[in-house]
């Protein structure tokens, strides 16, 4: 199987300033991989550092050290260390994310939310919304919110819109942030569906899932993050 | 440093120097004016003197007239067209008197024309020099009060604020309604105003036989339009420059392709157009061309007699 | 490896030939007598790429702004932009004619109080025309046809074209001021605070406005704000400044969500949360 991102000694420690320069050490010699038509599951008790790790795999949070090789356009390329412009073209082509929380823009309607990360693959506008309402319409969302902004929606029809965004792209790499925290039994199952299609197309996942039966349906390996935690660094 | 009194007129008045300016002024309004030849339709500087005239009686046009005015110069002073309102009977007077210089009011026996707002309908020939007295020379003015920003506009050709004026025009009015003071560029380098002379007087100075001086007093500026000068309206493809046209011949004298005057005859709505140009007006009516309103000779009398 | 081996790579891979930077800041600095404006700033720019200037009032961002644009001539360092035929000049080494036409049509500035970017007493669609008659148009009815579609692309009604900016609202001003700066297509636009001074809902719509016609435009934008809201919505990367002089720079989200420098946090954690 096709291995499609490497983390290999990945370290990170928050220095608060804002506390007298406080060391927050949070994880440390991170390493495992990524491969192709498997997702894999980060675990461990909540504060472990999950969320951070899925974040500096995706270049929003910055690495002390460590290397992320990711196989982009043919190519590998370090996420640690790649310049913004590159992180952002490895984020258009390369990794796609479904986070926790939707941050809204004003006035944008859902569709379009849903749509954006084809539109900035230079997809014509219409036929991005198309995808996006098979997206909606497969998660249940009310067709009468597709035209709003999700500011005000509830946080399951949040989160959907936020999946509809996430699962829009055929990215080669899907990282999965609690996608199903907020969502009722049905809309879980509609999830678990789509990552076993994102699998079955041959794209690598990571995710975090609290949901045990979820993480049951979809885990190929779980990751334990405890074997990361910083305090073991030194060892 | 004694400047030469050679030119001093003792007859009459006899603390005043030949054209009332002294000698080193004429002069350095003199350099003034050939660096205006020299760079056609750009604004020169120059130190304006303060005149025995208000701002805006003509103090520029004077002071160009004095800086380069001769004994055997004949000189006509026309004041919107006609050589006998107050403004063209002064000032014809003031170097009448401070000169000496003979004065007509017939424009082809004229050397120096000093003009307000009118260039003459008789062509004007070799030899001769137009005087406009312009009361605001900066044609970018309308639109950018910042004399620091029109300088460097002038310099780098930045021209596009000029039709932003015209659009407003056309917006406003269907059609471009600036009448006078119509922008023009010279020799296709400098945007220039053409001081306050209606539309209809642009044509006539394109390749004018005649050197043109403006002279601004209060803004203290000079510039000109040598002979056989390009002097073009700006205007837009789809609203070509056009120059006002009159549906009815002059009153008095019939002429037609002129600039007529409204002139009202009464309070009950009576009103006549006729020629701005006075002179050219009398000559015609010399000639025998008779007008609507000239049908009766008595009327003419009793002009005449007045 | 090096991000130039990758590129190296897309290209031959046939993914169209990576673009060069289209503005090159080296080492600007200008001070004013012994107090520094801004200090040894250096940054590249890509074609569409959207980069936030952030910082409190007197952090030198705006003097920045200034010097990169060419309206404040720096004390030293090297501004240099790629023109459209590819060739990269030093913008003060440029003739002023060459560099003002630059300005008026590869260029725009937005400027936080529309009243400095606007002629106040001509109408909005002479304003939004003025450019296109700058660079020779000399064509009424174009003139005009383009002025209303600009209008409408910033949600102007068609019957407000002949009316002046004084009598527009502040969020109507800033979209005319921005159709203005547009008409002619320029690839850089410089935005000083362009949502300073505006209600709040007046200004989610300016932002939304803003980001459709980054992205479908394709502008490059370097956007001077104090506001970390509109850092992050607007653009890709941002620098942090404080005293003149860069503490922090990166991917934007990553400078708000991971800030390093002590003054970031700082920054970051006075964000008033809604």
């Amino acid at each position: 199987m096709n291995t499609l991102l490497v983390a290999s000694e990945v370290k990170k420690t928050f220095i608060m300033h804002m506390r007298g320069g406080v060391e927050l050490p949070v994880v440390a010699n991170v390493s495992f991989s990524l491969k192709a038509g498997a997702c894999a599951v980060l675990g461990g008790p909540s504060g472990v550092g999950k969320s951070s790790i899925l974040k500096m795999l995706y270049g929003n949070y910055g690495c002390d050290s460590g290397q992320i090789l990711v196989q982009h356009h043919g190519r590998h390329v370090d996420v640690a260390s790649a310049s913004p412009r590159l992180v952002l073209e490895i984020r258009r082509d390369t990794i796609g994310y479904v986070s926790q929380f939707l941050r809204a823009v004003p006035r944008v309607s859902a569709l379009d939310v849903a749509a954006e990360p084809l539109l900035i693959r230079g997809v014509e506008r219409e036929a991005a919304r198309e995808q996006a309402r098979g997206l909606f319409k497969e998660l249940n969302l009310p067709e009468k919110l597709w035209s709003l902004p999700p500011a005000t929606f509830s946080g399951g029809e949040q989160q959907r819109v936020n999946i509809a965004r996430g699962f829009i792209t055929d990215h080669p790499i899907l990282l999965l942030d609690e996608p199903t925290a907020s969502l009722d039994a049905a809309n879980r199952e509609v999830v678990i569906d789509l990552i076993a299609r994102k699998k079955a197309e041959g794209a690598a996942l990571l995710g975090i899932f609290h949901d045990l039966d979820v993480r049951n349906a979809v885990a190929d390996h779980v990751i334990d993050v405890s074997a990361f935690a910083a305090g073991k660094a030194a060892a | 440093m004694t400047a030469p009194m050679t030119e001093t007129n003792t007859q009459n008045l006899a603390s005043y120097n030949f054209a009332y300016l002294d000698e080193q002024t004429k002069r350095m309004i003199r350099r003034a004016i050939l660096k205006g030849i020299a760079i056609p339709g750009y604004q020169v500087p120059f130190a304006s003197r303060e005149m025995p005239m208000p701002y805006g009686w003509g103090t520029g046009g004077v002071q160009v007239t004095a800086a380069i005015i001769g004994r055997d110069d004949v000189l006509k002073v026309i004041d919107q067209g006609a050589d006998d309102t107050t403004n063209a009977v002064s000032i014809r007077a003031f170097f009448a008197k401070t000169a000496g210089v003979a004065t007509t009011t017939a424009t082809p026996d004229a050397t120096i024309i000093q003009t307000r707002h009118r260039i003459p309908e008789t062509p004007l020939h070799a030899g001769q020099v137009l005087v406009y007295q312009v009361p605001i020379p900066e044609p970018l003015r309308f639109l950018e009060p910042r004399e620091t920003e029109t300088r460097k506009m002038h310099a780098l050709e930045e021209y596009g604020l000029m039709h932003v004026k015209l659009y407003e025009d056309i917006a406003r009015n269907g059609r471009i309604a600036t009448t006078y003071a119509y922008p023009v560029k010279v020799e296709g380098r400098y945007v220039m105003d053409p001081s306050p002379t209606p539309k209809f007087d642009n044509p006539k100075m394109h390749q004018s036989e005649a050197l043109q001086l403006f002279g601004a007093g209060r803004e203290k500026r000079i510039y000109a339009v040598p002979p056989h000068t390009n002097v073009v309206s700006l205007d837009f493809e789809d609203h070509p420059f056009e120059i006002q046209h009159f549906t009815e011949p002059c009153a008095l004298c019939g002429a037609e392709q002129v600039y007529l005057d409204e002139v009202v005859l009464d309070d009950k709505g009576g009103r006549m157009f006729v020629c701005s140009d006075t002179h050219h007006c009398e000559s015609r009516r010399a000639e025998g061309h008779r007008g609507a309103l000239l049908g009766d000779e008595p009327v003419v009398e009793k002009e005449a007699a007045i | 490896m090096s991000d130039a081996d990758t590129l190296e790579a897309l290209a031959k891979a046939g993914i169209p030939a990576p673009v060069k930077p289209l503005l090159t800041v080296e080492k600007l600095t200008r001070v004013y007598g012994k107090r520094i404006g801004c200090a040894d700033v250096s940054f590249d720019l890509w074609p569409g790429e959207v980069l936030a200037i952030v910082g409190e009032s007197g952090s030198g961002k705006t003097t920045l702004l200034n010097c990169i644009s060419s309206r404040l001539t720096p004390t030293c360092g090297t501004v240099h932009y790629r023109m459209r035929d590819g060739v990269s000049a030093d913008i003060y080494k440029m003739a002023e004619a060459e560099r003002r036409y630059l300005m008026r049509t590869d260029w725009g500035f937005v400027h936080q109080n529309p009243i400095d970017g606007l002629r106040m007493t001509v109408s909005a669609g002479a304003n939004v025309g003025e450019r296109l008659m700058a660079v020779g148009n000399r064509h009424y009815g174009n003139i005009r046809g383009a002025a209303i579609e600009w209008l409408a692309r910033v949600e102007i009604d068609e019957d407000r074209v002949d009316d002046q900016p004084r009598t527009f609202s502040g969020g109507m001003r800033q979209r005319l001021q921005i159709a203005r700066n547009l008409v002619t297509e320029p690839r850089l636009v410089f935005m000083d605070e362009p949502t300073g001074g505006l209600d709040v809902s007046v200004q989610a719509r300016l932002l939304d406005l803003l980001r459709g016609l980054v992205s479908d435009l394709g502008l490059a934008v370097v956007v001077v704000t104090h506001d970390l809201a509109v850092a992050r919505l607007l653009s890709d990367r941002m620098i942090v400044m404080k005293e003149g002089r860069v503490i922090e720079a990166g991917l934007t989200d990553r400078v708000l969500d991971d800030p390093r420098a002590p003054y970031t946090q700082l920054l970051v954690s006075s964000i008033l949360q809604v």
